[in-house]
């Protein structure tokens, strides 16, 4: 891992979640952004895991050189280590999340585990004047779930004191949420490009950051989670190609988690069906 | 988990130390020592009699809740003894529900239709997640009731029932007293069982024994040997242990974490200010901990 970088500023940006491999997705997503004009686009780590091909998302991040981060997938594929650094403590989510890591790992090649390497755990960067702290899981731990119902707005306080910055963006739990605890100041969760927000709805999610031009309030920024929809059946079909494990391939074609449950807070998982 | 590789001890220190990296976890000991049942493997010894730890008021926690505020807690955990014996239990979850998530430890005895329905409500009305864990220890009342009573066992799923009835899915607990529960195929028989009781999407955390309070008469006592004594942990090891991130609030002052609330020296100090220094690893339960890599948060 490298240290942290700062990108300097920016108006708008595109923020992509865990990917998953899903690279039909992130084709649509990069369109996506660029035609909403954003002035950078960034990956916020997991690239691998849950889809097929992996080294396909690899070469479009790199070919479309955007800034990234390390994810926990990141980060394990690069350090040779024997299971992916999810942080599940749970014996079913550990199942499923050891047959993506090793299907993942086993089709990563060496070269592009190398760039993994080389990426930074964290970002810096200013939008509209705020202070944007980007990183995977929370700016402590690359696999801290930070999810909406368990993340109370003292703690959000405190990392954001602790980092000395004005927003934290992060990812890993693979569902979206904002909470700002006043103007320009909280946490934007960029949710998941790989797989769909466990709703029922096929498409998945990325995340836009930009200055709040028109507001009473100064160094107000404004926060849009921007659905994508892409070819899921495709995707889909890629799996059961690649004879990935059915369960993951129903979430693809339903909208609905399957595995890796286990991990979800209360709230979170009572939205879900399974 | 941990792999408890075993390293030397620093120099001049005979036990390893936890160091406190956060407070996220904070416990509250809501109903004290006192509990409704007396469970023959309860590492506290919780019963109808115990006094050691009175129940927190609504007044004590709220103080502490302030404190925590200014902290940055991260979520928060009621146990006891029994927590719902606490008379002002409900206006507790409601004004810790304001702050951040909540998990209570029960053993579901007292949750009756309308108290399931109470808690439904200050879920819903929480943007916070709250959790009731429910506590049971077999498959049926022949493995069940040795441990936590004669008739418990129906009873206990009477409680699941209710919650399930009022559209909260429990976490439920079992200990290694049930025999099998920590291996795969007892877990997978454990979750069938559950679902086959009206839990449609069961979630189970297996814990393992703390060989202290009535547990040490009822299996036995730690050995000798199981101890942490000359051993050094990484920070990462340490990272592994909830001590490094919670500690436990009763009406004697703040304890290190929710096991060691009997140990006289397991207490840190009269407010969460006090209690924020690292905490030397000497008791034997500090030995489960670290060897099965085993934490009391959900």
């Amino acid at each position: 891992m490298t240290p942290t970088v700062d990108l300097g500023s920016f108006d708008r940006v595109a923020f992509f979640g865990g990917i998953y491999s899903n690279h039909l997705a992130l084709g649509e997503a990069l369109k996506l952004a660029r035609s909403r004009k954003v002035d950078a686009i960034v990956a916020l780590g997991d690239f691998g895991a849950f889809g097929p091909h992996p080294d396909r998302t690899i070469e479009i991040l790199r070919e479309a050189s955007l800034p990234a981060i390390q994810g926990n997938y990141e980060q394990a594929l690069s350090t040779g280590a024997e299971d992916c650094l999810c942080g599940y403590t749970d014996p079913r989510d550990n199942y499923y999340a050891q047959l993506s890591y090793d299907y993942t790992r086993t089709r990563t090649s060496a070269e592009h585990k190398a760039w993994m390497g080389n990426l930074p755990g964290h970002i810096r960067m200013t939008v509209g004047g705020r202070k944007l702290l980007l990183c995977h899981g929370s700016p402590r731990k690359v696999n801290e779930f930070l999810w909406r119902s368990m993340t109370p707005d003292p703690f959000i306080r405190k990392l954001l004191r602790d980092h000395e910055a004005d927003v934290i963006v992060c990812t890993h739990t693979g569902l979206h949420w904002k909470r700002l605890i006043e103007p320009g100041r909280g946490i934007v969760n960029a949710g998941a490009l790989g797989r769909p927000a466990n709703d029922g709805q096929t498409h998945v999610w990325f995340t836009i950051v930009e200055e709040q031009e028109i507001s009473p309030v100064p160094g107000e920024i404004q926060v849009e989670f921007v659905p994508v929809p892409y070819d899921h059946e495709r995707l889909a079909r890629e799996m059961a190609e690649e004879s990935l494990p059915p369960e993951f391939i129903e979430t693809i074609r339903t909208g609905w988690w399957t595995t890796c449950l286990e991990i979800l807070p209360a709230k979170e998982r009572a939205l879900g069906k399974h | 988990m941990s792999d408890a590789v075993h390293r030397p001890a620093e120099p001049g220190r005979e036990y390893p130390i936890s160091p406190l990296f956060a407070l996220d976890t904070l416990w509250f000991q809501v109903a004290g020592t006192l509990c409704n049942l007396q469970c023959t493997h309860c590492f506290i010894s919780s019963s109808p009699t115990n006094h050691s730890h009175e129940m927190l008021t609504l007044e004590a926690v709220k103080r502490h809740l302030a404190e925590a505020e200014a902290l940055g807690v991260k979520e928060y955990y009621f146990t006891g003894g029994e927590p719902f014996l606490n008379p002002e239990i409900f206006e507790i979850i409601e004004a810790t529900l304001k702050q951040g998530p909540v998990s209570i430890l029960t053993n579901g005895l007292l949750i009756r239709p309308d108290a399931a329905a109470s808690i439904r409500q200050l879920s819903d009305a929480s943007e916070y997640s709250l959790d009731i864990r429910v506590s049971i220890d077999g498959y049926d009342p022949r493995t069940n009731d040795p441990i936590r009573g004669p008739g418990t066992f129906h009873r206990i799923l009477t409680g699941i029932g209710n919650l399930a009835a009022a559209g909260l899915n429990p976490v439920i607990t079992v200990t290694e007293a049930c025999e099998g529960a920590g291996s795969q195929e007892g877990r997978l028989r454990f979750l069938e069982f559950l679902r086959s009781v009206g839990l449609t999407r069961p979630r189970l955390k297996v814990l393992p024994l703390l060989r202290i309070g009535a547990e040490a008469e009822r299996s036995r006592a730690y050995e000798s040997w199981e101890t942490l004594r000359g051993r050094h942990l990484t920070p990462e090891e340490a990272g592994i242990l909830q001590c490094s991130s919670c500690r436990m609030v009763t009406s004697q002052g703040i304890f290190v974490c929710p096991i060691l609330i009997d140990y006289p020296d397991a207490r840190m100090g009269e407010t969460l200010g006090d209690a924020l220094g690292p905490f030397e690893l000497r008791h034997q339960a500090c030995f489960t901990c670290h060897v099965t890599g085993f934490s009391c948060r959900t």
